[in-house]
């Protein structure tokens, strides 16, 4: 199996000699490119912000990137950047009362958005509860549960992820702006333009976002080609990564994948400017809470129990 | 041009020559300074996955290590307020080595941060003009602009003090008085930011209480200092700079208030959070009782918090702090326990327990301790290496050309 793998193997032992070819390859592939012939890696290193580039410029980037996956992952790949439409911002809910626990979602989310499989990044923690028990502090909850089936006696699950927050404090802190709210409500991250700092990881209540730790691997039969630039296209060693409600699928009107695997329909998901949306009718129609509403984070995924 | 040139090798012809002991302390600092290296460019290689660090607890070692420095960089404030607001003659003759010793601190805290980021080759992204600063928003843009002034400030000091100095030149307390006016609120500053970095943060509420600001710079306040005691009886003893005890035991004294004000704080915050007992009091309670049978910091933060009484009634008691063997035993009680508190004590309750609830016990990696000792040895050599220029200068035994050639 590890010889399938794509990208490095983060478990490779350095021999003694190989180390000091170890450290040039590093210094060379990792820091500064000098003295590459390959001028990409230069244009790689140079690339701007995404919000600074025009639409030239963009195409430019995009076209590098999928030759660079292409040589990578030895797969072609699709890297939208469609923009947000007028009118809409995104909302998503939750029934807390159907979920079963069954972390379906978790896996869905993985497969759709190529997070890295060694090691293991996942967007979406499902917690287990005790039923009966103090919660809301969430101290008391279970994440590494092992059912030998779902839902168990006597507990309750709640999946977290992000809450593309309205007012979030991961895109204040961020000190280069490589995340930022887009105009339909979604927070994204440019990952060739995070330095890696993890301030936002520190300063989100929420635990959304997830760093790569080790250059990501994924099987190549396990990519998913369709993406998006400011998604689910395949991530670097030290960026930060997060759930982006699958801006591929829902800028070209589909549900994110977490949505359409749910086998309880306990997700929801829709346009909050739209009084005749679904999420609309479920907000003003059943019990909602957001989570720890006592920050002013304004998250736009909201819970729910039954009516 | 030629006096330049001439004076550079003078320069270092003088920093290559020196006793058995100088060369000796050399080879040790650049033996964990190779092995840091060494460690670095693995980490380069493999990706931060080679620290113990992860999404749960994602600043560690090297934040902790930062977060002290900044407090050490301030040392020179204490210093220059006394030598030359009240013109205490003592202190303000050895100011010089104060505010070298920021000019260093700051080198390693912008080390720190490097070897902390995911994608270094990336850091300007980070810098003015050419990168995209989330001013006014993100506090760790601000802290990039503070330390890096900080840092000018000090070298602009000590350095324009040297130059005048070796050409054998009154240097005119005119031109660089807003300097050293300045560097007060800014060395205030770098402080403050630097609190406000962990301050701002609602989601983690061991960092969101107002008086983290005040704690950092009552500690700072003691913990630098301290240093500055023990490096002066080092130049005291390998060069013929006279450095006045009299100056030692004013510094003595300040850091006594110093401390007491830091411990009255941390009886503030302990009182609030126990005394209340909501849902927030889980990251002291990990601090210094454990939390659901996870104790690695436990041990930890009593021995600090020991170290600190025991140093605060030393410095307090004049008769201990005018004995030298008690004295440099509450500094080393004092930086050591500054040290633990102010970096590990700081930075992994914040995450611990996490914003999910979830309890991770982070203790460094062999790759972090060993990027961590690099730095500080690398810190150790340019501090040698900036005193070894300055002492003979500041002595009148290295003198240079000045540009007519006499
Ligand atoms: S949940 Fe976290 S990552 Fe998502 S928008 Fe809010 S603060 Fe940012
Ligand atoms: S890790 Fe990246 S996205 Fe997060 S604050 Fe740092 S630069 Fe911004």
């Amino acid at each position: 199996m590890p010889n399938k793998i794509k990208g490095n193997s983060i478990s490779k032992s350095i021999s003694r000699r190989g180390f000091l070819k170890g450290a040039a390859l590093g210094l060379a592939s990792t820091a500064i490119p000098f003295g590459t012939a390959d001028a990409s890696v230069w244009d790689a290193f140079l690339q701007k912000h995404f919000r600074e580039m025009n639409e030239d410029e963009i195409q430019t980037v995009i076209k590098r990137l999928e030759k660079e996956y292409d040589k990578k992952f030895d797969t072609k790949f699709n890297i939208k950047t469609t923009k947000a439409m007028p009118g809409t911002l995104f909302g998503y809910g939750l029934d807390l009362s159907r979920c079963i626990g069954c972390r379906r979602c978790v896996y869905a989310c993985v497969r759709e958005n190529n997070q890295s499989r060694d090691p293991q990044i996942h967007w979406i923690t499902v917690l287990r509860f005790k039923k009966g028990e103090k919660w809301i502090d969430l101290e008391e909850s279970e994440k590494y549960y092992y059912p030998g089936a779902v839902p168990e006696e006597g507990y309750f699950y709640m999946p977290v992820q992000c809450q593309q927050c309205e007012n979030p404090p991961c895109v204040r802190v961020c000190p280069t702006k490589a995340t930022w709210k887009e105009p339909d409500g979604i927070v994204v991250v440019d990952y060739n333009w995070c330095i890696g700092c993890r301030y936002c990881m520190a300063a989100c209540p929420y635990g959304a976002r997830h760093f790569n730790w080790a250059k990501p691997r994924i099987r190549k039969e396990e990519l998913n080609p369709e993406t998006h630039y400011l998604g689910n296209r395949p991530r670097y060693a030290g960026v930060v990564e997060k759930c982006t409600f699958c801006v591929q699928r829902t800028r070209a009107g589909r549900y994110p994948a977490c949505v359409e695997i749910c086998p309880v329909g306990a997700r929801k998901f829709g346009n909050l400017l739209d009084p005749k949306s679904e999420i609309r009718y479920c907000i003003e129609n059943k019990r909602v809470f957001r989570l720890k509403e006592d920050l002013n984070t304004y998250p736009k995924f909201y819970y729910f129990f039954a009516t | 041009m030629y006096a330049l040139l001439k004076n550079f090798f003078t320069v270092l012809k003088h920093m290559a020559r020196g006793d058995k002991w100088y060369y000796i302390w050399l080879a040790f600092l650049s033996f964990f300074i190779i092995a840091g290296v060494a460690s670095y460019i693995r980490q380069l290689n493999t990706g931060l996955i080679l620290t113990a660090m992860r999404d749960q607890v994602s600043w560690g070692f090297y934040i902790s290590n930062f977060t002290f420095l900044v407090g050490v960089a301030a040392a020179a404030v204490l210093l220059v307020v006394p030598a030359y607001i009240y013109n205490f003659k003592p202190i303000k003759e050895i100011v010089l080595f104060g505010e070298l010793l920021a000019v260093t601190a700051i080198t390693m805290c912008i080390l720190f941060i490097l070897v902390d980021m995911g994608r270094p080759e990336r850091v300007w992204h980070l810098m003015p003009i050419i990168g995209t600063m989330n001013f006014p928003s993100s506090l760790l843009a601000w802290d990039v602009v503070v330390l890096n002034g900080y840092l000018a400030i000090n070298f602009l000091i000590s350095f324009y003090v040297l130059y005048k100095m070796s050409h054998s030149k009154e240097y005119s307390i005119q031109l660089i008085k807003p300097l050293i006016l300045i560097s007060i609120p800014w060395a205030i500053s770098i402080h403050t930011v630097t609190a406000f970095l962990y301050n701002g943060l609602s989601a983690r509420p061991f960092w969101n209480a107002s008086i983290l600001a005040p704690r950092f710079i009552a500690s700072a306040l003691s913990s630098g200092p301290a240093l500055m005691i023990i490096i002066f009886q080092i130049v005291r003893k390998v060069s013929k700079i006279d450095i006045d005890n009299k100056a030692i035991f004013k510094i003595a004294e300040l850091i006594a208030y110093a401390i007491g004000l830091n411990l009255f704080l941390f009886g503030a915050e302990f009182f609030k959070e126990f005394y209340s007992g909501s849902i927030h009091l889980a990251p002291m309670e990990y601090l210094y009782f454990g939390l659901h049978g996870k104790t690695a910091l436990v041990p930890w933060m009593w021995s600090a918090l020991i170290f600190n009484i025991t140093a605060f009634l030393i410095f307090l008691s004049p008769t201990a702090r005018e004995n030298f063997l008690t004295l440099n035993l509450a500094c080393v009680l004092i930086i050591a326990g500054v040290y633990i508190e102010k970096g590990m004590g700081l930075v992994v309750p914040g995450f611990v327990p996490g914003v999910l609830g979830e309890i991770y016990e982070y203790s460094p990696s062999w790759t972090e301790k060993s990027i961590t000792i690099g730095i500080w040895a690398t810190g150790a050599m340019l501090y040698t290496l900036l005193l070894k220029f300055a002492m003979p200068i500041y002595t009148g035994e290295l003198r240079f050309l000045s540009k007519t050639g006499k």
